[in-house]
């Protein structure tokens, strides 16, 4: 129980607990002290001196330690000689705080102007005009004209790029150094940093590429003015333009929170675009940050390319057709049929799930899931319980994160389980290969490809693992609270159903199933997997087969076509195809009937988290006029087939949904749309504490609760699963995640082209000898009637013997597999 | 000083060369401290002696040791050789012509906090010295002075060089322990303060030379010896820096309380060509300036009397300015100086200083009026304690003193550009 400490701030009394910093405290009460350089997520710094106030404290007798009283029995206060920071002073017990003074005023005004001396007239053209704490401390706190010559104003860079994504005005940069110590402390990349001194002190990058953070983008909401700008934005709105709309990020299964920003367009036709993401302060999921990939990769959703018709195969091509004709064929079909297989991808919202769950049953076809990860099923027995936060975790807490590059699968887990093991958790990482996530973990432990159900057994109650894990396993095992992370890591479905088993009987061995701050999550490779397993959904091991024998396939927000030459060829034996998608995606060229679905942009619905926290998004933008939700799709078709599902509204199906599906009893739009406050204050009123993410009015979710497991979870057994062997003139390769793929989500936003993953296998320098390769050559890597060409790079720290590919460049990989490798002359060669 | 105790090489050849210097009781002190005392009362003796920093502050040098908690180690002694104040050279002096004598001093700093390891910061400009002290500790490594098991005791201790890079802030203690670790030259917030969390956030005792090379001579003669030199409240000696319009600068050792009379005509000669003497600086660019008048030269030079002056002793490097000069041109100089090596951490020096210099720039070239004057009082005002470490808080000292004693060369320089101006 930390102790409270009380003080008085402009005469109020304020009680907190000792440690808080006196601008903490009086922003509790209100009482919002101007800062520029001072972040509540970020220890202070004390360098732009815009929080001086005058701080007295109770005087006490050198010798007897005794506090000195005044005639009328109060403390005698000693105010310093010069006005402190109120950033870098913590909170003693009887210090008294004014920040209304005649002094205190003058010192605000005074450090202004000396801000104000160096910084370009530049708000009518400004980006941050409109949202920028200087310009709002200016009219609070500063002097109405300037006494600086404009003829001695220093004139620097204006348009510099950190890299192509940030770009930097020296002229208005205050030297607060709030983007560097974001980069340092909280990200990890210190890639930008001051250079030179004095007045000519200014932020340069080290990288190559420049700022080559995937956090990159926060800096430019910290930012206390217009220096750091995103390419993205830049130039493009005035914030009071601008509508906001509450979201959810759906490229990874963290499920950040966010805040579209629009506005109405002549260039739209009259119709509102997308002008820029913006975090939105959820502290138990994203805290105040984003990724670069959520922050940057939207525009597929705004894409020329959508698809904007319902179409009709006739021949070689395809037909318009409307709507009603489309339900009323694809009824015909799904009538017809005694084999119906529902393809659904993991970025359909729980409404679109949920219908397409009610149709495939009642006409007793399979619902099956695509994916290559497994334990869905084990998650809502196992996963998180309620009121589990990452945040919260500290030194009673081990955290085990197995078989994932999690900086690459979901870098705000990262960043959240790399503070909580900086607070002391036991952060516990097993993995085949070095990642980001090493450098904060008790514990680094490796396995060979393939081996990672094996490694995780050393876990179990009474196992007798390795001696190099012995301290990790003890470290585990005597924590107060386990969690366990599971990804993707060089595996498919089989090893990934091997390895949930493990970690679930790892859970369980421990025996805290339920116990807040403990359980089991599955590192998704899309945003509403979770929800898909709860609806339902299971993936398959032999989809292919399953495609070739089903009558109709009912394909949505899928393309197993574009990803698998395998599954392409599988779907030109299946009978009739529907798909419901956004884009004519490979999938979509192949079927019978193309479906044009709503983004997640222009609709409302529920994802589930793989944290299992269920969080509504609203339509930023209205729908185009030829495309319906998914879960509309499916109730049309359902309609003309005689079925009564919801169609109406995603509020109404949920309704349903929440009647059906055991975890999601009782729950409601309503209830999801709940917030309380939240710490620290942030928003629009004071953004120039926290920056501009905005505040949560639209909902902080709910955490489901977990289900009893069906029965009894065994693990896969301590014996490795036979390695796959690479044959002569084959290599072993394995499916990694990279954050910045190739997939169809990403690739329509140009400005990221220069970070994607290339076509290209990694493969250690001794490995590549053996194959007689060098770093930058073409290779050709061919199996199962596949055949494409990929670079080769050379990584140090890969193991030996296997091969990387990562996953949505356009190798079709979608597990651990013996891969032939032909070197490819090129000309130009030596 | 008939007899010196840090320029001892002047009286003494070849000093700088180990065999002489231990020829002349050099080590002796270590020796005794490292075989015959405890940590703690080497630190009583300092703390006796009354020794304070010389390198500026003339913050008690032996209470400063004591600070170090024996609760968090290891412990380290930095000596700060920076030496960047404007007319400070006596560092540079001791290092070169009498270096055993610091390094001894610095040995004994760290015997007494119960440091292993100890490091000096030079400035960047003192790459010879540098090399120069890099030799003398490997001939000391050899001899058996530096090393393991010093004199068959437990005590190990080793003296590492670090060269800067050209920053007069890095003189700042704190930001001279950034600049050691590796990162921007920059002062650290304090507290906590460098002696409970300094160098890798360890307790660290930082010392300027001279005060170091004084401490030799202490252990060796004692606390009481050396209170003989001095006054009361300052005793024994300094090594004042004195140049500007002198016919004899240099260095000159002599004990605290000299008055600048005395420093300045008996020792420097008096003031060249005959002319006037008009201000005294009395720490170098840090300085209120001095009216040079006759209390003032007789103002005894130690760390209270300047008070009355309205001025501090510094680390004593005395510029002396004849009638020739104007202030206002002076305190361009000075802040000029102070612009330039500002680190930029603060709002108030950063942007303050650029803006007094350019404020100075138009007073000096003639382009200014007399609103500029008042202008640059209220920009130096309002840098007043307002920034985050002494350089900026003394930037503003050379401006506001020269604008409230020296005021006619200000409204001299802003007189019409017609009229003929005595300069």
């Amino acid at each position: 129980m930390t102790k409270l400490v009380t003080l008085t701030i402009d005469d109020q009394q304020v009680s907190v607990p000792a440690g808080t910093l006196v601008v903490d405290a009086a922003k509790q009460i209100g009482n919002d002290i101007p800062v520029f350089c001072y972040h509540p997520k970020m220890e202070p710094v004390g360098m732009c001196r815009m929080c001086l106030v005058e701080i007295g404290r109770p005087m006490v007798d050198r010798g007897t330690g005794e506090v000195l009283l005044d005639e009328n029995g109060k403390p005698r206060i000693q105010f310093g000689p010069k006005l402190e920071t109120a950033c870098t002073t913590p909170v003693s017990e009887g210090m008294v705080v004014r920040t209304q003074t005649q002094v205190v005023a003058d010192a605000r005004r005074e450090v202004l102007e000396f801000i104000l001396t160096s910084h370009p007239l530049d708000c009518p053209i400004c980006d941050k005009g409109g949202e920028c704490p200087l310009q709002n401390l200016t009219m609070g706190y500063g002097p109405g004209q300037s006494r600086f010559l404009y003829d001695d104003k220093i004139h620097l860079a204006k348009h510099v790029p950190l890299g192509e994504l940030i770009y930097l005005d020296r002229e208005r940069c205050i030297q607060c150094a709030r983007c560097v110590r974001f980069q340092d402390v909280i990200a990890d990349d210190p890639v930008i940093g001051f250079y030179n001194r004095g007045r000519r002190l200014e932020i340069v990058s080290f990288s190559e590429p420049g700022f080559d953070s995937i956090f990159s983008g926060n800096t430019t909401d910290i930012c206390p003015v217009g220096a750091l700008t995103s390419a993205d934005f830049r130039f493009g709105a005035r914030p009071w333009e601008l509508k906001q709309s509450a979201s959810i990020c759906t490229h990874c299964p963290v499920g950040c929170n966010l805040t579209f920003n629009t506005r109405r367009e002549a260039r739209a036709g009259g119709n509102p675009v997308i002008k820029r993401v913006m975090p939105r302060q959820n502290e138990q999921v994203n805290e105040i940050w984003i990724c670069d990939k959520g922050r940057f990769a939207y525009h597929y959703t705004e894409s020329p390319q959508r698809l904007t018709h319902p179409l009709v195969r006739r021949g070689e091509g395809f037909e318009e057709i409307s709507w009603e004709d489309a339900f009323r064929l694809a009824a015909e079909k799904i009538g017809a049929s005694q084999r119906l297989l529902t393809l659904a991808g993991g970025r359909l919202s729980n409404e679109d799930l949920f219908n397409l769950r009610e149709l495939t049953l009642a006409k007793n076809g399979q619902t099956v899931l695509y994916s290559d990860m497994a334990g869905g099923d084990l998650t809502a027995s196992f996963g998180l319980a309620p009121g589990s936060n990452f945040g919260s975790m500290g030194k009673e807490t081990a955290i085990l994160v197995v078989a994932c590059d999690l900086h690459e699968e979901a870098p705000l887990w990262w960043l959240r389980i790399k503070a909580a093991a900086q607070r002391g958790a036991r952060l516990i990482v097993l993995n085949p290969r070095p990642t980001r996530l090493d450098k904060f973990a008790a514990h680094s432990l490796r396995y060979a490809y393939g081996e990672e159900s094996a490694a995780l057994s050393a876990f179990l109650p009474a196992a007798d693992g390795p001696e190099t894990y012995r301290a990790a396993v003890a470290d585990f095992q005597s924590a107060e609270n386990v969690v366990i992370l599971y990804g993707s890591e060089g595996i498919g479905l089989t090893q990934s159903q091997r390895l949930a088993h493990t970690a679930a009987a790892v859970l369980a061995g421990r025996g805290k199933a339920g116990q807040v701050n403990n359980g089991l999550v599955a590192v998704w490779q899309r945003a509403n997997d979770q929800g898909a397993w709860d609806a339902g959904f299971r993936p398959l091991e032999d989809l292919p087969a399953a495609l070739r024998k089903a009558e109709v396939a009912l394909i949505a927000a899928a393309d197993p076509a574009g990803d698998d030459p395998m599954l392409a060829q599988a779907l030109e034996e299946t009978g009739f195809v529907i798909v419901q998608e956004l884009f004519m995606s490979e999938t979509a060229r192949r079927a019978d009937l193309v479906l044009p679905v709503q983004a997640f942009t222009e609709r409302e619905g529920t994802f589930t988290s793989g944290e299992r926290r269920v969080q509504r998004f609203y339509p930023a933008l209205p729908p185009r006029l030829q495309t319906r939700a998914d879960f509309v799709v499916t109730a049309g078709i359902a309609k003309a087939l005689g079925l009564d599902l919801e169609g109406r509204a995603a509020s109404l199906v949920f309704l349903r949904l929440a009647k059906t599906l055991p975890a999601y009893a009782g729950l409601t739009y309503t209830q999801l749309a709940e917030v309380t406050p939240q710490y620290p204050i942030i928003g629009r009123s004071d953004l120039y504490y926290g920056g501009t993410a905005y505040d949560n009015h639209q909902g902080l979710g709910v955490q489901l609760p977990l289900l009893p497991a069906a029965q009894p979870v065994v693990a896969a057994g301590a014996q490795t699963a036979a390695p796959t062997a690479a044959g002569e003139g084959e290599i072993l390769l394995a499916p990694v995640t990279r954050l910045y793929d190739r997939g169809s989500t990403v690739l329509p936003s140009t400005l990221l082209h220069q970070r994607l993953a290339g076509k290209s296998i990694r493969l250690n320098p001794q490995t590549a000898a053996g194959f007689g390769l060098n770093a930058g050559q073409t290779v050709r890597l061919s199996r199962d009637g596949w055949s494409v060409e990929a670079r080769v790079e050379l990584d140090e720290q890969l193991p030996l013997g296997v091969g990387l590919a990562v996953r949505s460049t356009g190798i079709p990989l979608a597990s651990a597999a013996a891969v032939r490798l032909d070197r490819l002359t090129v000309a130009s060669a030596d | 000083m008939s007899q010196h105790i840090l320029l001892r090489h002047r009286d003494i050849p070849n000093l700088d060369r180990l065999e002489v210097y231990r020829k002349h009781g050099g080590f002796e002190a270590f020796r005794k401290a490292v075989t015959s005392l405890q940590p703690a009362e080497v630190i009583q003796i300092v703390k006796d002696s009354g020794l304070r920093g010389r390198g500026g502050a003339g913050f008690p040098t032996g209470l400063k040791w004591s600070f170090c908690p024996n609760t968090i180690w290891p412990h380290y002694v930095v000596a700060n050789a920076d030496e960047s104040e404007p007319g400070t050279f006596k560092d540079r002096e001791i290092m070169e012509s009498n270096p055993f004598q610091f390094l001894e001093g610095l040995m004994i700093a760290a015997f007494a906090i119960q440091a292993n390891a100890a490091y000096i910061y030079l400035r960047g400009e003192y790459w010879q010295i540098g090399k120069l002290l890099d030799q003398k500790i490997a001939e000391l490594e050899a001899a058996g002075l530096l090393g393991d098991h010093l004199f068959g005791s437990s005590y190990s201790l080793r003296l590492y060089t670090h060269m800067g890079a050209g920053a007069y802030i890095c003189g700042e203690e704190t930001a001279l322990l950034e600049s050691l670790e590796g990162k921007l030259g920059q002062p650290r917030l304090r507290p906590p303060f460098p002696a409970v969390a300094g160098l890798y956030a360890r307790p660290t005792v930082i010392n300027n030379v001279e005060t170091l090379a004084n401490v030799p001579p202490i252990i060796q003669n004692g606390a009481a010896w050396y209170r003989d030199f001095g006054t009361d409240k300052s005793p024994g000696v300094k090594v004042f820096s004195l140049s500007g319009h002198v016919n004899r600068p240099g260095n000159y050792e002599l004990p605290l309380g000299t008055t600048f009379r005395e420093l300045i005509y008996n020792y420097g000669g008096g003031i060249r060509e005959g002319r006037n003497i008009k201000a005294i600086m009395s720490a170098g660019a840090s300085s209120s300036l001095i009216i040079a008048n006759e209390k003032a030269l007789d103002t005894p030079m130690d760390y209270e009397s300047l008070v009355g002056l309205g001025a501090s002793l510094g680390s004593a490097s005395v510029i002396v300015l004849d009638e020739t000069v104007n202030m206002a041109w002076l305190a361009h100089k000075t802040t000029h100086f102070f612009k330039h090596e500002s680190c930029g951490k603060c709002t108030p020096c950063r942007e303050g200083t650029y803006w007094m210099t350019h404020i100075l720039e138009r007073i000096v070239d003639g382009k200014a009026v007399e609103a500029d004057v008042e202008l640059l009082q209220a920009v130096a005002s309002q840098m007043q304690g307002k920034c985050l470490c002494a350089l900026g808080e003394f930037s503003i000292l050379p401006v506001l003193s020269s604008l409230q004693k020296f005021r006619a060369d200000y409204l001299q320089k802003v007189a019409a550009p017609s009229l003929e101006v005595e300069s």
